[in-house]
């Protein structure tokens, strides 16, 4: 379950700094990026909780 | 009621180990620092302190070798003064202090100590409340306010404060983890911001950047009533500006949970992020906002957050607030604390996160923050020095350590005479020699260092050992390195 927590977390993080470098290149605009990074941001702070800091909990 | 005594309970259950060594059990790997260091350096004030180059007309060539060349001694600081300091002691900057220079003498520079972490913590809150405020449309503060805008940002700020207070009222352990979660999301958010506006300045592909970054960003002239900055200049803002941390031991109080001294090196990705990537980010930020604002005097980094990325912006910049203000208010705490050590830690922090809520209220703050850094950093550089001989060289010099607690004594002369000698020497360098603030610190720790070891040969001299419990109870509390 971590895992997939894991890699919903990255890819909520590549939609929050992905976007900017597309509308650097013009493939989209300003608003579409700041959306998306919206919902990296979101979806960030929903799962990255859930597998952060664990193992450092086993360890100590 | 049942709910209200649980809560209390584990507040109290929280122990900093405030006056003993961090047992073996407790010791964090490098990775927990990582985080913590990431998460504190990619901060709120990086918001403020990017912008400062633009202003000051560094040359973009200058920015980034000096920015490279601070840094690494930034880092060099932190693994080997305050890294090995830490791990050896175990002890906090306060406790350890109180052993060398007694109780009398910590207590006035606890007070200090902490009403800086305070006024620190204090503009943090205000750079956050500055992107709490936007949907609010509260009026901005702008570079020349000094008292409360309105009466939305007085609310908005005791907001934020209360927020800030309560995660800071749990302890170590809970800033850890909330810097761990927001570091990687923030320093994206930093860097996304900067790209996402650079066709705004005219930057289409990558090798339009260095001739508009030359020639419009970081263009080599200052703003009106700025003064000049060069690469010697950057190179010590970023070694100095927290010279109160690294060379004035203040990180002890964390890093005496690492498990080995190199942890120190973990403060890399706090600087190399933080004090680079993201400076340069705001630099470019703070340039746009110049530009498109015809030079207008309002300073929030909120706004200019969320004109260039939106909400992820806004809330970038609440978060960076965050993650600076909550270990501040927890150093803050632990120096408020170590006064009396009978007060319970969640109460002193509830107690300094209210001053600093109010600090907060007022705009300079934030707006005279550099000068501010500078001279905190400078006035508890001293201090730092003194520990460091004290633990590392006075021994091989024949002299004892924590010299007030062998002696019984509430005051070592010899700490009061070096702190009070190398600020005089600074303040002298600084108003007769004309040398700027940043400046200051490398002589000054020479000095501090020199005065030290000769007041305390003098001190010393007429001391004469007797046999104590002190060092069975010395060596009980070391903690074996692994």
């Amino acid at each position: 379950m971590n895992n997939i927590f894991k890699i919903i977390s990255f890819i909520s993080l590549g939609l929050t700094i992905v976007p900017s470098f597309l509308v650097f290149s013009g493939s989209i605009t300003a608003d579409l990026c700041k959306t998306l990074m919206f919902v990296g941001t979101v979806v960030w702070f929903v799962t990255a909780p859930k597998w952060m800091n664990k193992k450092e909990e086993v360890e100590v | 009621m049942s709910q209200e005594n649980n809560l209390v309970k584990k507040l109290e259950a929280v122990n900093e180990y405030e006056r003993e060594p961090i047992p073996q059990h407790k010791l964090k790997s490098w990775k927990s620092f990582v985080g913590t260091y990431a998460g504190e350096h990619t901060a709120g004030t990086e918001f403020v302190l990017g912008p400062l180059f633009v202003a000051h007309g560094a040359s973009a060539i200058d920015l980034v070798t000096g920015l490279l060349v601070g840094n690494i001694l930034a880092v060099l600081s932190w693994a080997f003064l305050t890294g090995k300091a830490a791990t050896k002691t175990r002890h906090t900057l306060y406790f350890q202090l109180e052993k060398i220079a007694g109780s009398r003498f910590t207590m006035i520079y606890n007070l200090v100590n902490a009403v800086a972490f305070c006024f620190l913590a204090g503009a943090m809150i205000t750079v956050a409340a500055t992107a709490v405020g936007i949907p609010f449309d509260m009026a901005m503060p702008a570079l020349n306010d000094t008292l409360p805008t309105s009466i939305g940002f007085v609310l908005t700020v005791f907001v934020v404060g209360a927020i800030t207070t309560v995660i800071a009222m749990f302890g170590f352990n809970q800033v850890v983890k909330f810097a761990n979660i927001a570091a990687p999301w923030m320093i994206m958010i930093f860097v996304a911001a900067a790209v996402a506006v650079l066709p705004r300045l005219g930057i289409h592909s990558i090798s339009d950047f260095w001739p508009v970054a030359k020639e419009t960003i970081w263009s080599g002239v200052p703003l009106e009533g700025n003064t000049k900055f060069t690469f010697w200049h950057i190179m010590f803002f970023a070694w100095f500006c927290n010279m109160a941390m690294h060379i004035g031991m203040a990180d002890m109080s964390i890093l005496r949970y690492a498990k080995k001294w190199t942890a120190g090196f973990a403060t890399s990705t706090g600087v190399f992020l933080g004090h680079y990537v993201a400076w340069i980010a705001s630099g470019i930020l703070y340039s746009l906002f110049l530009l498109e604002s015809d030079n207008s005097l309002v300073f929030a980094p909120g706004p200019i957050a969320y004109e260039a990325v939106g909400i992820a912006g806004a809330v970038c910049v609440i978060i960076a607030g965050w993650t600076t203000a909550n270990p501040t208010l927890y150093r803050a705490g632990l120096a408020i604390q170590s006064i009396n050590p009978k007060w319970k830690t969640w109460k002193v922090t509830l107690f300094v996160g209210l001053i600093t809520t109010i600090a907060a209220c007022f705009p300079a703050l934030m707006m005279q923050l550099l000068d501010f850094v500078a001279l905190y950093g400078l006035v508890l550089m001293p201090l730092g020095a003194v520990i460091f001989m004290d633990i590392f060289l006075l021994p091989k010099m024949g002299m004892r350590s924590n010299f007030a607690e062998v002696n019984k004594s509430a005051f070592n002369p010899a700490v009061g005479i070096t702190w009070l000698v190398t600020l005089v020497f600074c303040v002298g360098l600084n108003l007769f020699g004309e040398i700027e603030i940043f400046f200051l610190g490398l002589p000054g720790w020479f000095v501090a260092v020199i005065v030290y070891l000769i007041s305390s040969k003098l001190v010393q001299r007429n001391y004469k050992e007797v046999p104590s419990p002190t060092v069975v109870h010395k060596s009980r509390k070391t903690v074996p390195i692994s």
